[in-house]
């Protein structure tokens, strides 16, 4: 019988010619990322136990996201406490107010994702590196204190769970619709303690961004990662952004591969698709809830928040105006500055958006955006349950940015495809 | 004994248990004055040192904040009984050494404010008016090692030392 991706990394990474899903295995991590939310307790807990050490400096990846800029007095504490660790211990990938970005936008962006790697990190939506057939996966601070100091952590070797999509996306449908698609399907536990592994031609077409959109919310469904084949589209995304240790393992499920389940989707029947509140699996087409009334529309995090989002956008809401309080938030400086150069700010201007410096922000009700009591938003984000934006009677609506950026013209749910 | 607060619900996530709002602090006891805020507003002021939490389907389901953990021990919560468990607040949980119980039977079986008695060894929930006697697989034994060791990290050093 052969072995999954998933299933080959891990056994790679704890030094087994193979694995089975169900074993639990010691595996090396190849990398950790560190935010300003789940790190901070992880540093304590370490200095609590007299742990003065991290396993690698040049494997731990630091960037403040959640509430950077500051908050607020204690997220500035949280702040400080990660900057006195950081470089106390000469973390060399720190990255700084000016140059920090939403996490899992930001490490794909600056090169720290390499295919074939253990990625892990203090942020359940970690899985989003597996758009590089990497294995990548949430944790706790617990976790993160263990991963810092020793480099290796347990894990239960997961079932994989294939998607295949085929066909092509239509106009005005994007990838953010098929993991909306997917997730209403499976349900946001369809996927527990599992790999969701997606292949399929319909991939072809998608950018890395694209990708990284699906395998951000695998958590939704409730797996343990997500991941995607290394192909051309791969390649040619890592030869442009990785900058250091140039080389990486691909590995490739074999045709006999296990799979717990498979799931087929085809792309070209999709539509738009919102995910009503409050869970992302009341994925419903739009033409079901447009017309709703919204009060604000969020353009932005580790889901969409990339350069690519920011141009449908902006093609949208060319020489139109908004009607309802929109934000558009770039995940990273890079993408800050290229949407700048770009001259889609400037349309996001006279549309009559805000433009904010990138952050997590509103997306976990953090600040910058949060909603009163009552308030509906539609969002470019990954989870709308109770009170993730804000109040605990507002509301969250998921979508493309595309989907988003109608919305925002009309302040209502409205479908993209009459703008395009 | 102890009392159950049932919630019948599934998919109980984090923003539940511990909004995103309070997520400035990693205090444990700061954290449980808001446990379960934004599902129930009066869950602080009715818990008692000692008392279970008891749900359905995938409870703990969204973030990998541990504050979610965090929250319900700092309430002193004693376990949470639910029929099944998200991922990463399963993994949280054991790794702080907090012991979770996956009971398919007992959202059923047992009602809100019921007392109950837990014997972990045996895997048994007793209710107090002795009529439900509901069984749970105890935890897997590299669990219970972490567990016993006081968490994942007196656990590694115990190990490694
Ligand atoms: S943008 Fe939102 S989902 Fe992404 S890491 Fe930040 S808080 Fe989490």
């Amino acid at each position: 019988m052969g072995m999954t991706i998933t299933e080959k990394i891990l056994a790679r990474a704890a030094g087994v010619d193979r694995v089975v899903p169900g074993q639990l295995v010691d595996a090396k991590i190849d990398v950790v990322m560190c935010h300003d939310v789940t790190t901070p307790p992880a540093i304590s807990m370490l200095v609590a136990k007299g742990i003065d050490r991290v396993f690698d400096p040049d494997k731990i990846v630091v960037t403040p996201d959640h509430f950077q800029p500051a908050k607020d007095v204690q997220s500035a504490e949280l702040h400080k406490r990660l900057d006195v660790w950081a470089r106390r211990h000469n973390i060399k990938h720190y990255y700084k107010l000016g140059r920090a970005g939403v996490c899992h936008a930001l490490l794909p962006e600056q090169g720290h994702i390499r295919p074939g790697e253990v990625i892990v990190g203090g942020d359940s939506h970690t899985c989003t590196y597996g758009a590089f057939a990497a294995f990548s996966t949430g944790i706790g601070s617990t976790d993160l204190a263990a991963a810092i100091a020793t480099g290796v952590l347990w894990f239960k070797v997961p079932a994989s769970m294939k998607f295949v999509l085929s066909g092509a996306l239509p106009q005005g449908v994007y990838s953010k619709d098929v993991i909306l698609a997917v997730i209403g399907r499976v349900g946001t536990d369809g996927a527990l303690y599992r790999a969701m592994e997606f292949v399929g031609p319909a991939l072809a077409d998608m950018s890395m961004e694209a990708r990284m959109t699906m395998t951000n919310m695998a958590i939704e469904a409730g797996a343990k990662n997500g991941i995607i084949p290394f192909d051309e589209m791969t390649k040619s995304y890592l030869r442009e952004h990785l900058k250091e240790s140039v080389e990486y393992t691909v590995f490739e499920s074999d045709a006999d591969a296990a799979y717990i389940a498979t799931e087929e989707f085809d792309c070209s029947k999709l539509e738009p698709m919102v995910a009503l509140p409050h869970l992302p699996s009341k994925a419903v087409p739009i033409d079901q809830c447009a017309g709703q009334a919204m009060d604000q529309a969020y353009l932005g995090s580790c889901t969409n928040g990339r350069i690519e989002d920011f141009r449908v956008a902006a093609q949208i809401m060319k020489g139109k105006q908004v009607a309802i309080r929109t934000l558009i938030v770039p995940s990273t400086p890079e993408v800050w500055k290229q949407a700048s150069d770009e001259g889609l700010f400037e349309v996001f201007y006279n549309a009559g958006c805000v433009i904010s410096a990138p952050t997590c922000g509103a997306c976990l009700g953090g600040f910058m955006g949060v909603l009163a009591a009552g308030e509906k938003c539609v969002s470019t984000t990954n989870r709308n349950f109770v009170g993730r934006m804000g109040s605990p009677k507002s509301e969250v609506y998921l979508a493309s940015p595309a989907t988003a950026a109608a919305s925002a013209i009309e302040g209502k749910l409205a479908d993209p495809r009459k703008y395009l | 004994m102890a009392k159950a607060h049932v919630y019948k619900r599934d998919h109980i996530n984090t923003d539940e248990i511990i909004p995103a709002r309070y997520l400035n602090t990693d205090n444990e006891a700061e954290l449980a004055k808001h446990c379960m805020e934004d599902l129930d507003k009066d869950f602080v002021a009715k818990v008692k040192a000692g008392d279970v939490i008891v749900a359905g389907d995938d409870f703990g389901c969204g973030s990998s904040r541990e504050h979610a953990v965090w929250a319900i021990r700092g309430a002193k919560v004693q376990t949470v009984i639910a029929k099944s468990f998200a991922r990463i607040f399963y993994r949280n949980a054991i790794n702080c050494g907090f012991y979770l119980i996956e009971s398919a039977d007992a959202v059923n079986k047992i009602k809100n404010g019921d007392e109950i008695e837990i014997d972990y060894d045996a895997g048994v929930i007793k209710t107090k008016k002795g009529k439900a006697k509901i069984q749970f697989l105890p935890l897997p034994d590299f669990a219970l090692e972490i567990i016993r060791d006081g968490g994942l990290l007196d656990h590694i050093m115990k190990t490694s030392a």
